[in-house]
């Protein structure tokens, strides 16, 4: 237990190193991706994914499973209207303000202290969601 | 096209994508975002949608992995980081609207760029396809709008 969340500490310390060195902890570098100014973002997107894609679909084929234990499994999500409403308002939010939830924590450890007000109204949205949509 | 060149968003994704390869391979958790605020709604909220095993499983380590995440953005800032500390200019209310809309949209379709974008596209999800471009053409539709208005930046 205590070792898991080791493990999980060190891979979310490279995952907030690696937003934050690639620019999403600013808002300013989310939103002129956005409007097309700058199509790096792309590029931190697309190698994310690529070596995660690696590691979910070789590493099996060599390890029997997880060092921890457990068996190695696909993120299986289904799709429904709800995948796709959903995405459609988180696309409005991001356009509006340049946060998504990673990005909004990795913000925090640039000192970009205001994205505590979306950080709280993140929350605020997933409990509505919770609360009145399920 | 890439006017701040291509290396810091190559080097980034690939640091990303190592951080989640690094907790799947030892531990076999797909290492997502937008699941933390319903998760940790758990320990305020009783209500059965709230209170569902994989919620109250993963809890724990969902804000040990939000400490490492800014943690880590913190070590790049006191090292690496060209300008140090960051504050941003856009408007408090685009950043609680937006975080509103983020908040609802990402847990409604129950993946955000991290859920859907890295580990759902890492896991050849169709699924997780579809939801990437919805929000992508989405996100880049509003942006456009707020910059027409002239909302700057």
């Amino acid at each position: 237990m205590r070792m898991k969340h080791l493990i999980v500490f060190i891979g979310g310390l490279l995952f907030g190193f690696g937003l934050a060195f690639g620019g999403m902890a600013k808002q300013e570098i989310v939103l002129s991706f956005l409007q097309l100014k700058d199509l790096g973002l792309l590029l931190l997107l697309g190698g994310s994914a690529f070596v995660t894609a690696l590691t979910i679909n070789l590493v099996p084929k060599v390890l029997k499973g997880p060092f921890l234990g457990g068996e190695f499994k696909r993120r299986k999500r289904t799709l429904n209207r709800r995948t796709i409403i959903g995405a459609i308002i988180f696309g409005i939010g991001w356009g509006i303000s340049g946060q998504c939830p990673g990005s909004a924590w990795s913000s925090l450890g640039v000192g970009n202290i205001p994205v505590l007000i979306g950080i709280a109204s993140m929350f605020i949205g997933a409990y509505i969601m919770g609360r009145f949509f399920t | 096209m890439f006017p701040l060149g291509l290396f810091p968003y190559i080097v980034g994704g690939i640091i990303i994508g190592i951080g989640v390869s690094f907790i799947y391979i030892i531990t076999g958790l797909h290492a997502t975002q937008s699941s933390f605020f319903s998760t940790t709604l758990s320990y305020f909220s009783k209500r059965p949608y709230f209170q569902q095993k994989q919620y109250l499983d993963s809890r724990g380590w969902r804000i040990t992995f939000a400490v490492g995440v800014i943690l880590g953005a913190l070590v790049y800032t006191l090292t690496l980081s060209p300008e140090g500390f960051f504050t941003t200019s856009v408007q408090w209310w685009r950043l609680a609207l937006g975080g509103l809309l983020v908040g609802f949209g990402t847990r409604l379709s129950k993946g955000c760029t991290s859920g859907h974008g890295i580990s759902g596209l890492g896991s050849l999800s169709t699924t997780s396809l579809y939801a990437v471009i919805t929000f992508l053409v989405v996100g880049i539709l509003t942006a456009m709008i707020v910059q027409v208005l002239r909302v700057i930046p």
